[in-house]
């Protein structure tokens, strides 16, 4: 009886060895499955680098390392709602240890995320062989700390950008503003009050058109900060943050004449839409806007230029090159705007970081460099000339882009990088929502705006300038 | 006792659990993001003081103005709304040719159990401004477009949920009025009653009960329904934002649990007041018969 025990048993035991051997040869055999989420949708908004990791990185990521001997398959995941809704998602899926391999990532959500230890160092992710990566060399270290934090590198940066006022050609050549004729081809404001002119010529020349749209309001969330308060701020002469003091504007001269700009142009003048920034869905209602030609003039990225209206994309506008201008935004007066400036812009990026629960840390950062590459970097500027993050990848075949990028990379900022930022911009988007809306006044929305600020970072890091 | 315990281990981990885990977590600042995410720490009564902070209670965003919003919302679809009109749709459609009835009830159930989502994106085509088939009907009959989700956000969704919530009242009450014999309907009708003195002398006081309950039940549904979010997002400024909103808003925008899960326990205790009526209200009801 016993011996018979124990035969059985030995019997379950070979079963069980088996069974154990065939679970891993089936995990041997099977390839290792990378996914790559960013807010990109195929024919929708950010189509290129669909079309660039699908078509070009992807293929040609598997195929080398096929070439190792590996079996990879890779899959992007397309994410086409807000980008408020993808870090959300993303926080939601990080707090509790899962999510795609690969992140697509703006930098301005670094900090927060940190902090949260829900994103971790690229080294921390992949090992110190992360450094001896190639495209280092090549990456800048204004670049790096776009997803960098108190000096740790997160991920790589697809590029930076700049803020421009975007023009219809159309629309001002009707207006009479550009004469091609008499070879009048461009127009550059210096001035707001030149700009606020331009905007009154449109609106008596061609009425229906709204000439004039600065980003404002809560429902554009990060956009409303960066294409809007900040484009006009800038101008006034400060900053949100002051560097140096290490605080944050409260009450500040320069913040009354901002919102006084808003007013003129959304409510005493009604030179811009003030119902389209409060609407859900303001931004893509601009983007419509301009690719209709119901807007004349309008704050906004280079990403506009290269993603939104370009061809191919749900808003892109026929024959962009000749339908659309660019100038740059001027300060209040000449030499009134950010460190004595003339003109003003400001940048942010976004890129790609190495999700801290991936199972395949070494695949993962294998496939982010080969994206990163020189060779893969120059295929993504076939899909999307722009200023990328190496310096070895110069922008290709778009003239425009180029002069954006020539004419204000030297003028740019930064916003500042810290955890409290997101919801000190939530507080001035606000802020322009409530001035545009007619429901405070300048002072009034600037009262409140130094109320919630206070609230956030403490009073003693609150700048007051009356 | 035995027999009772899988029922009460189901409470205390799908009820009680999360609604003392919400009690606990309102006073700290316990966040999704940011270094409230690591190490959460007590704060004591700030979040509630920052929720009632009576300066700016009323403030467009703030809490007050939420509840403000949500006692309209509420009153406007679930008191004036759904009750009245389902007791009418119940009462008209009662003593009908039964296949009309059917087909009314079904068309007024679809309403009710379609996907919320679906629902939404319905009613932004129907009340747009520009493209909107209402708009499209009343410039037709030479009435002006109205901007429904820039001028009247409140309304609008009012509407909506009147449209979506009615069958169940319609429900309740088409069942209510089946309990009341037929021969109080025919009898009536012998005396010579018009159908106002029917309703008040005969069918009201019969069924005065289930509109109670209906209220009741309505009015705790009302109270925490999220779908009109889909539509207007609780703008433009804050106008058709609901306490729901809010706190969605708070908890899941802002990511920081703490100052939601505040706001989620004042909705907890205003729902438990309109459950205590509505238990207290059958007490009543079980005694009256």
């Amino acid at each position: 009886m016993r011996a018979h025990r124990a035969r059985s048993f030995g019997k379950v035991l070979v079963l069980a060895a088996v069974a154990v051997g065939l679970v891993g040869l089936s995990a041997w055999a099977q390839p290792i499955k990378l996914t790559v989420t960013s807010r990109a949708v195929r024919g929708g908004v950010n189509t290129q680098l669909v079309q660039w990791l699908e078509d070009v990185v992807f293929p040609a990521f598997v195929a080398a390392m096929r070439a190792q001997g590996k079996d990879v398959q890779v899959e992007f995941i397309q994410f086409g709602g807000t980008d408020e809704a993808l870090k959300q998602q993303y926080a939601l899926d990080l707090s509790v240890g899962r999510g795609a391999d690969i992140l697509g990532f703006d930098g301005f959500w670094i900090p927060e995320f940190v902090e949260a230890g829900l994103v971790k160092p690229l080294e921390w992710v992949a090992g110190p062989a992360v450094w001896q990566w190639e495209g280092w060399e090549f990456i800048p270290l204004g670049m790096r700390e776009i997803l960098g934090y108190r000096g740790e590198v997160y991920g790589i940066a697809l590029g930076t950008d700049v803020r421009v006022i975007f023009y219809r050609r159309d629309l001002f050549e009707q207006a009479g503003i550009l004469q091609p004729k008499v070879g009048i081809h461009e127009w550059q404001p210096r001035t707001w009050e030149e700009l606020l002119d331009t905007a009154r010529l449109i609106k008596e020349r061609l009425p229906g058109v709204i000439p004039l749209q600065i980003n404002a309001g809560t429902d554009m969330g990060e956009a409303t900060t960066m294409q809007g308060w900040f484009m006009v701020l800038l101008g006034t002469g400060i900053h949100m943050y002051d560097f140096d003091a290490e605080k944050w504007y409260g009450q500040h001269p320069g913040i009354l004449e901002a919102l006084r700009f808003y007013k003129t142009v959304y409510i005493d003048e009604k030179l811009g839409d003030a119902r389209m920034q409060l609407l859900p869905g303001a931004r893509a209602r601009t983007f419509e806007g301009f690719r209709d030609g119901k807007i004349a003039m309008l704050v906004e990225g280079d990403w506009f230029w290269r993603s939104v209206i370009a061809p191919g994309s749900e808003w892109a506008v026929p024959n962009r090159e000749e339908m659309v201008g660019w100038a740059k935004m001027p300060a209040k007066e000449p030499g009134a705007g950010y460190r004595g400036q003339d003109f003003v812009t400001i940048s942010g990026g976004t890129g790609f970081i190495l999700n801290p629960n991936t199972s395949h840390p070494a695949e993962a950062w294998a496939l982010l460099s080969f994206a990163f590459s020189k060779e893969m970097q120059l295929e993504f500027q076939r899909v999307q000339p722009r200023i990328r993050c190496r310096v070895d990848v110069p922008v290709l075949g778009d003239p425009a882009m180029t002069a954006m990028a020539e004419a204000l990379l030297p003028l740019t900022t930064v916003r500042p990088m810290f955890p409290g930022y997101p919801k000190i911009s939530y507080e001035a988007q606000l802020m322009t929502e409530r001035v545009v809306a007619g429901l405070m006044t300048p002072e009034e929305a600037m009262a409140a705006y130094k109320d919630a600020l206070e609230a956030i970072v403490g009073a003693g890091n609150v700048l007051i300038v009356p | 006792m035995g027999f009772l315990a899988p029922a009460l281990i189901f409470i205390g981990v799908f009820l009680l659990f999360p609604f003392v885990w919400v009690f606990i977590i309102s006073f700290t600042n316990r966040a999704l993001t940011g270094p409230g995410a690591v190490s959460p720490s007590f704060v004591g009564l700030q979040n509630y003081l920052r929720l009632f902070d009576l300066q700016r209670w009323m403030r467009p965003g703030e809490f007050g103005n939420a509840l403000w919003n949500t006692l309209f919302f509420v009153a406007g679809s679930a008191v004036l709304g759904q009750v009245p009109l389902g007791l009418g749709m119940a009462l008209v459609f009662h003593r009908c040719r039964r296949a009309l009835r059917e087909a009314v009830f079904t068309l007024a159930i679809v309403a009710w159990i379609l996907p919320g989502v679906t629902v939404a994106f319905t009613w932004i085509a129907f009340l747009d401004r520009d493209f909107g088939t209402l708009n499209a009907i009343l410039t037709s009959l030479g009435l002006g477009a109205v901007d429904w989700y820039f001028d009247y956000p409140l309304l609008a969704i009012i509407l909506f949920n009147i449209w979506r919530g009615t069958a169940f009242s319609m429900l309740l009450f088409s069942a209510a009025l089946g309990t009341i014999p037929p021969s109080y309907w025919e009898t009536s009708e012998v005396v010579g009653a018009t159908g106002w003195q029917r309703f008040r002398d005969v069918i009201f006081p019969l069924i005065r009960p289930h509109v109670l309950t209906a209220l009741i039940l309505v009015t705790l549904w009302t109270f925490n329904v999220f779908t009109p979010y889909l539509i207007t997002g609780g703008g433009p400024l804050f106008r058709s934002e609901t306490v729901s909103m809010y706190t969605y808003r708070v908890a899941f925008r802002f990511l920081e649990f703490g100052r939601g899960a505040t706001a989620a326990v004042i909705i907890m205790v205003i729902n438990l007041i309109l459950a205590v009526g509505y238990l207290v209200s059958l007490k009543r009801q079980a005694v009256y018969q």
